[in-house]
């Protein structure tokens, strides 16, 4: 499959009075066409400041890249000047944001905001971006849109706003979709229309969606592989198969104890992971996590550990996953969905130093 | 289960929009809350799940019906100390932790200003022993009580909400979507916290949220609200397992499951208030189908609904 976008070791750190907040440190992952790719993590993960830097949206200073290479299309992102910048974002990469009441301009019509786009990377006329603009109206699910592009903002409901979103992120036709948390402030029902809507449109394009979110629910709806950030670094990456069924590291455990489960009638205490994420200024010795995490090893507060591979897909930072290190078991709620994949290799491989 | 606690009759909320327009946020719902027990409260935002919390509390005051505490009208005519000495009973814990604290104020003082205005404690030594009492139940320490509401994370925030909560002994806490605004793996530690204080105290609580799968585990029974009316009431695990209302059924097959086989064969119900079709002479009402399992339809609807209830 042809690969759409490389991070290469992306580092990003903000300057505040409390010192350089080290937000993304040394992440890389691949992307494929019409794949969908999640990442999910608690706030604070660095999830959202990854997507916004592969559009270069995050505020320079006091943002600042400080190493890696964002490759889209065989491309270097990185070096790129604001204007260079405008060509790509909009046409080639789009975005849909959280919360469409504050990302859609209450004083233009929808209808003028999806158009912008279009009269700017596809120098359509006025005339033809507003029939293109029904069309993608039409597209995500609208009704009547010939009365619905001259409304305004406030005059759609949540679910409609997000579905606008949508139809302005697709005006131009990009390569890649970046959804960020696109239906956290939504209904269940409305998040699974919203949830439905993208896969169809992504089927019909053949688009690559990289999907942010902290919905573990969310994302076995729509991920094909799934990467896990805890501060600032991805600590597992997998298909969507192996995260759920087969997780290596101790946090993508804890992620999934402490989510109640449906059919289970257990009224037991959840697996709830203890404390808080680090404060990123001062990133702690060693794994980041190991303060957290109660199958912490003595090297875990020493050395940071080192990418594991266990299958051709699926790769975990942590040391357990050293020959030498002791077996653990994971607790109850996830031994409970471990299953065994055929592609798991017989031992893991080291495949990359930890710094 | 054994007491009512809390009965809710015919309660109705009307906002006044101008224009002559009403909004019934909130039309004519029944039901109980049984003493230490989780009454989990559901539907999408603008259901009235909110108003109705906010109602039972009396922050606003019901356009018609009654709410009765401990066989005590909540919305009567009360003088200043009667309402002191119901507002001690009943507490609220608030969505946004980020809102509902007052940034100018001390962490020891928000959680004191209710043992303040009750008169709970002697001097101010007991007052500080209290507010270190309540900062260890949950789970924050000594240290926290001279900071302010700015240096805590969202979760900290929220167990502060709690102990404020709880400074005045209360019998019955409203939560309105107390976790919404948490992480993942804050979510779990507060709703243990819940639990936990809920085994220790005795309390009685009504969880409002859309987190559907939270709510089960948390709550004992659950009602589901959809425009401003209470459609199915029952215990939890009745709820899930049969479900009858068709819009309970179209909540329950949208929740996304941290499962991916369920997910690719998944068949979600959509809801179309046009399928109940019912007559002008219908009765529309509460009925109960089996014990303790209630749905709002006609009566012609119950009688399809108890043929098609498997145990």
């Amino acid at each position: 499959m042809e690969k759409i976008l490389e991070v290469k070791d992306l580092e990003v750190s903000f300057q505040t009075y409390g010192g350089s907040v080290k937000a993304v440190r040394g992440v890389s992952f691949d992307l494929h066409k019409g794949e969908t790719l999640a990442i999910v993590g608690e706030s604070g993960s660095g999830k959202s400041v990854t997507s916004q830097t592969i559009m270069k949206l995050i505020p320079m200073p006091p943002g600042k890249i400080t190493g890696g290479q964002i490759l889209f299309n065989g491309d270097d992102i990185v070096p790129k000047t604001e204007k260079q910048m405008e060509k790509i974002r909009g046409k080639e990469i789009s975005m849909i944001f959280q919360d469409p009441m504050t990302s859609l301009n209450p004083t233009m019509k929808i209808g003028t905001q999806i158009m912008e786009g279009l009269i700017k990377h596809q120098n359509m006329s006025k005339q033809a971006a507003k029939t293109r603009a029904v069309e993608l109206l039409n597209l995500v699910g609208i009704p009547m849109p010939e009365r619905r592009v001259n409304q305004y903002p406030h005059e759609f409901s949540g679910g409609m706003r997000q579905r606008a979103m949508i139809a302005i992120a697709l005006a131009a036709n990009p390569k890649l979709l970046i959804a960020d948390e696109p239906t956290t402030a939504l209904d269940v029902t409305i998040q699974a229309q919203i949830l439905d809507l993208m896969k169809d449109l992504q089927s019909k394009m053949d688009t690559s969606i990289i999907f942010i979110t902290h919905d573990l629910g969310v994302v076995a709806n729509v991920a094909d592989r799934v990467a896990v950030m805890y501060a600032g670094q991805i600590v597992e990456m997998g298909t969507v198969d192996e995260i759920f069924y087969d997780p290596r590291h101790p946090y993508t455990w804890g992620l999934l104890a402490s989510m109640p489960s449906l059919d289970n009638d257990n009224k037991a205490e959840l697996a709830a992971i203890p404390g808080t994420p680090p404060d990123l200024t001062n990133p702690p010795k060693g794994d980041a996590f190991a303060a957290r995490n109660q199958y912490a090893l003595a090297i875990d507060f020493e050395e940071e550990p080192p990418m594991y591979q266990i299958s051709e897909t699926h790769f975990a930072k942590t040391w357990l996953l050293h020959p030498d290190a002791p077996k653990v078991e994971p607790p109850e709620a996830v031994k409970n969905r471990m299953r065994q994949l055929s592609s798991t290799f017989d031992q893991a491989v080291l495949v990359k130093e930890g710094k | 289960m054994a007491e009512k606690l809390l009965e809710i009759k015919n309660l109705k909320q009307h906002f006044h929009v101008g224009k002559g327009n009403t909004v019934k946020a909130v039309d004519g719902i029944t039901f109980d809350i049984y003493k230490g027990e989780t009454l989990g409260l559901v539907g999408e935002s603008g259901c009235g799940k909110s108003t109705t919390g906010r109602t039972i509390i009396r922050l606003y005051d019901a356009t018609d019906g009654q709410v009765l505490f401990n066989g005590e009208d909540v919305h009567g005519k009360k003088s200043a100390k009667e309402l002191k000495k119901f507002n001690r009973k009943m507490q609220m814990i608030f969505q946004d932790p980020y809102a509902s604290l007052n940034p100018r104020m001390t962490v020891a003082d928000i959680i004191a200003e209710g043992i303040d205005i009750h008169g709970l404690a002697k001097d101010k030594k007991e007052r500080m022993e209290k507010v270190y009492e309540l900062l260890e139940t949950v789970g924050l320490n000594k240290e926290h009580a001279n900071r302010y509401p700015h240096e805590f994370s969202g979760g900290q925030r929220q167990r502060i909400g709690i102990a404020r909560a709880l400074a005045v002994d209360p019998d019955f806490i409203i939560a309105d979507e107390p976790i919404s605004a948490l992480d993942v793996s804050i979510q779990a530690q507060v709703v243990n916290l819940m639990k936990k204080l809920q085994r220790e105290k005795g309390l009685t609580y009504l969880f409002i949220a859309h987190d559907l799968s939270m709510v089960k585990y948390i709550s004992d029974r659950i009602g589901v609200m959809y425009f401003g009316k209470l459609v199915e009431l029952a215990s939890a695990e009745d709820l899930y397992n049969n479900p009858m209302h068709p819009y309970t059924r179209s909540l329950l097959s949208a929740i996304p499951l941290p499962d991916p086989d369920t997910e690719r064969t998944r068949k979600r119900v959509s809801y179309d208030p046009k399928v109940h079709n019912y007559s002008d002479n219908e009765q529309i009402e509460m009925r109960e189908i089996v014990p303790g399992h209630y749905v709002y339809c006609s009566e012609k609807e119950a009688q399809t609904y108890k043929a098609q209830y498997v145990k």
